[in-house]
């Protein structure tokens, strides 16, 4: 027992170790390996966002929700996506906090600010302000979850999520906060796509380009995508609200 | 157009590296537009040693944009407006009657202030210390045309190559991180025949002595690429992050 207890001692020491940690783990808390977590959980995110806006899209068919209602129960009613989904929350945690520690360190890299500073001149705004936009997704991300995951997972909410989804968006400002959170969402991962390529060593100078094009295009289709939603509800376009609501 | 203007300078003042530091302004009245900023800075120091008061130190040496010691924050840009130009090739031209011109030192943690603008980029030799060379056993010199390179490689690697280590990568990063001097030296050794077999190990001993001096991790911001005077493109950071991970993944320690 105390030899098994002091085995397994060392192998923590090993690993928390700097100094004697393999390379292979080392290689996380060094500037690029923490840029390497960012690119790996922002990328699963991604493809998070993609099953997320086929689902919302499900709304599209005017059926009274059902499509949608089909697709949430099949998305809580799956023991094996139950399981993805922890690592679903886990991913976003990482990527926040890792996130949160790469932009206090990087602030310590320059501890006196330029009086004069023209970074308009030579980047990106959106480049520039992951952090920022970062921060608002996360405040928006808990909002969310709050409204629609707990209420259904936990709330023991009685309407269908159509119906709550309907609900909540014919509410202007509601609509209008969920609006604004994927314009940010745009700005974010218009950066954000294509440095994942970039801190991955999977750019070169022919694909930069490529990346970067793809990233822009992938934060349009995000963001419309995810903000027609409300603006159709709101408006009752297609009939969309009404056909929930039964009204 | 008229041969001189007249400028205001906000200049960064420091005595040395604990001293908190603060602006001073010079009126610089008749620059000829030809001088270049160095030039301009000569006249002011002349002028400064006559009046018995302390001139400002900054650091230069060729003039000519090859050495890589002029480094200088004018108006918010590293070597100032012009792409592609170091300091020392800027010319007074570029700048309108009456305007102030700020000047500010790199400012980096890993980059301390030595006096004025001078600025101490001895992390740059650390990480070249590190692993930015290649071992050679002694015996007789190889004929260089022995070795076969690829025309694209020695091209890409020549293009590494003209990084002058100014560190104004390091100072537009907002991250102050030193990724795309590093990854240009990497590069520039990697790519050819005689730096091949180091290639691994090399990025593993830099990477820990840029984060060692300081630096800032790389958030691909792209403003050190824009801002190089020798226009180095950020492709060899992505070369660098690949091998790093290689390196990381693959390292038998
Ligand atoms: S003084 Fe040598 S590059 Fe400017």
């Amino acid at each position: 027992m105390i030899r098994a207890f002091s085995k397994l001692n060392i192998t923590f020491a090993c690993v928390f170790n700097q100094e004697k940690m393999i390379t292979s783990l080392k290689m996380f808390y060094t500037s690029v390996g923490r840029k390497l977590i960012m690119a790996l959980t922002g990328l699963f995110l991604c493809v998070f966002l993609l099953e997320h806006l086929y689902g919302n899209l499900q709304l599209y068919k005017i059926d009274g929700g059902k499509a949608f209602n089909e697709y949430t129960e099949f998305m809580t009613g799956n023991m094996f996506i139950r399981a993805v989904e922890f690592i679903l929350f886990a991913g976003i945690l990482v990527h926040a906090l890792d996130g949160l520690m790469l932009t206090l360190a990087n602030r310590k890299a320059r501890p006196v600010r330029y009086a004069v500073s023209r970074q308009s001149q030579n980047s990106t705004w959106f480049s520039r302000n992951m952090g920022l936009t970062g921060s608002i997704l996360f405040v928006f991300f808990v909002i969310h979850l709050r409204e629609f995951f707990f209420a259904h997972r936990f709330g023991g909410a009685t309407e269908s999520m159509a119906a709550s989804v309907a609900n909540a968006f014919t509410t202007a400002w509601y609509a209008s906060l969920y609006i604004v959170a994927m314009i940010i969402l745009g700005f974010h991962l218009n950066h954000g796509f294509q440095s994942a390529f970039q801190t991955l060593g999977l750019s070169n100078h022919k694909y930069i380009k490529t990346w970067k094009c793809a990233g822009t295009v992938f934060a349009l289709i995000m963001m419309i995508g995810f903000a027609s939603v409300p603006v159709m509800l709101y408006f009752d376009f297609m009939g969309m609200s009404s056909n929930i609501l039964g009204k | 157009m008229s041969e001189t203007i007249n400028v205001k300078l906000k200049i960064w003042r420091q005595k040395n590296t604990s001293d908190k530091g603060r602006f001073e302004l010079y009126d610089m009245p008749g620059v000829s537009t030809h001088m270049s900023f160095l030039e301009m800075m000569d006249v002011l120091n002349d002028r400064l040693v006559r009046e018995g008061k302390d001139p400002v130190a900054f650091d230069h040496d060729c003039r000519e944009g090859i050495c890589g010691m002029c480094s200088m924050y004018i108006n918010g840009r590293a070597h100032g407006l012009l792409k592609g130009t170091t300091t020392c090739q800027l010319h007074m031209r570029h700048f309108e009657n009456g305007e102030t011109i700020t000047i500010e030192p790199w400012r980096a943690e890993a980059f301390p202030v030595i006096k004025d603008l001078a600025v101490d980029r001895t992390a740059f030799e650390k990480i070249m210390q590190a692993g930015g060379y290649v071992s050679m056993n002694t015996g007789n010199a190889v004929d260089g045309n022995a070795l076969p390179i690829e025309k694209v490689k020695a091209d890409e690697a020549m293009d590494a190559a003209s990084c002058i280590g100014c560190g104004a990568c390091v100072a537009s990063c907002k991250n102050a991180s030193a990724m795309l001097f590093m990854s240009a030296k990497v590069s520039q050794l990697a790519l050819l025949p005689q730096g091949e077999p180091e290639r691994y190990v090399r990025v593993l001993k830099m990477m820990e002595a840029h984060d060692e001096a300081g630096f800032g991790s790389c958030t691909n911001t792209g403003a050190c690429e824009s801002e190089c005077p020798k226009e180095i493109s950020i492709a060899h950071i992505a070369r660098f992050n690949r091998d790093y991970l290689t390196a990381s993944v693959v390292s038998e320690k």
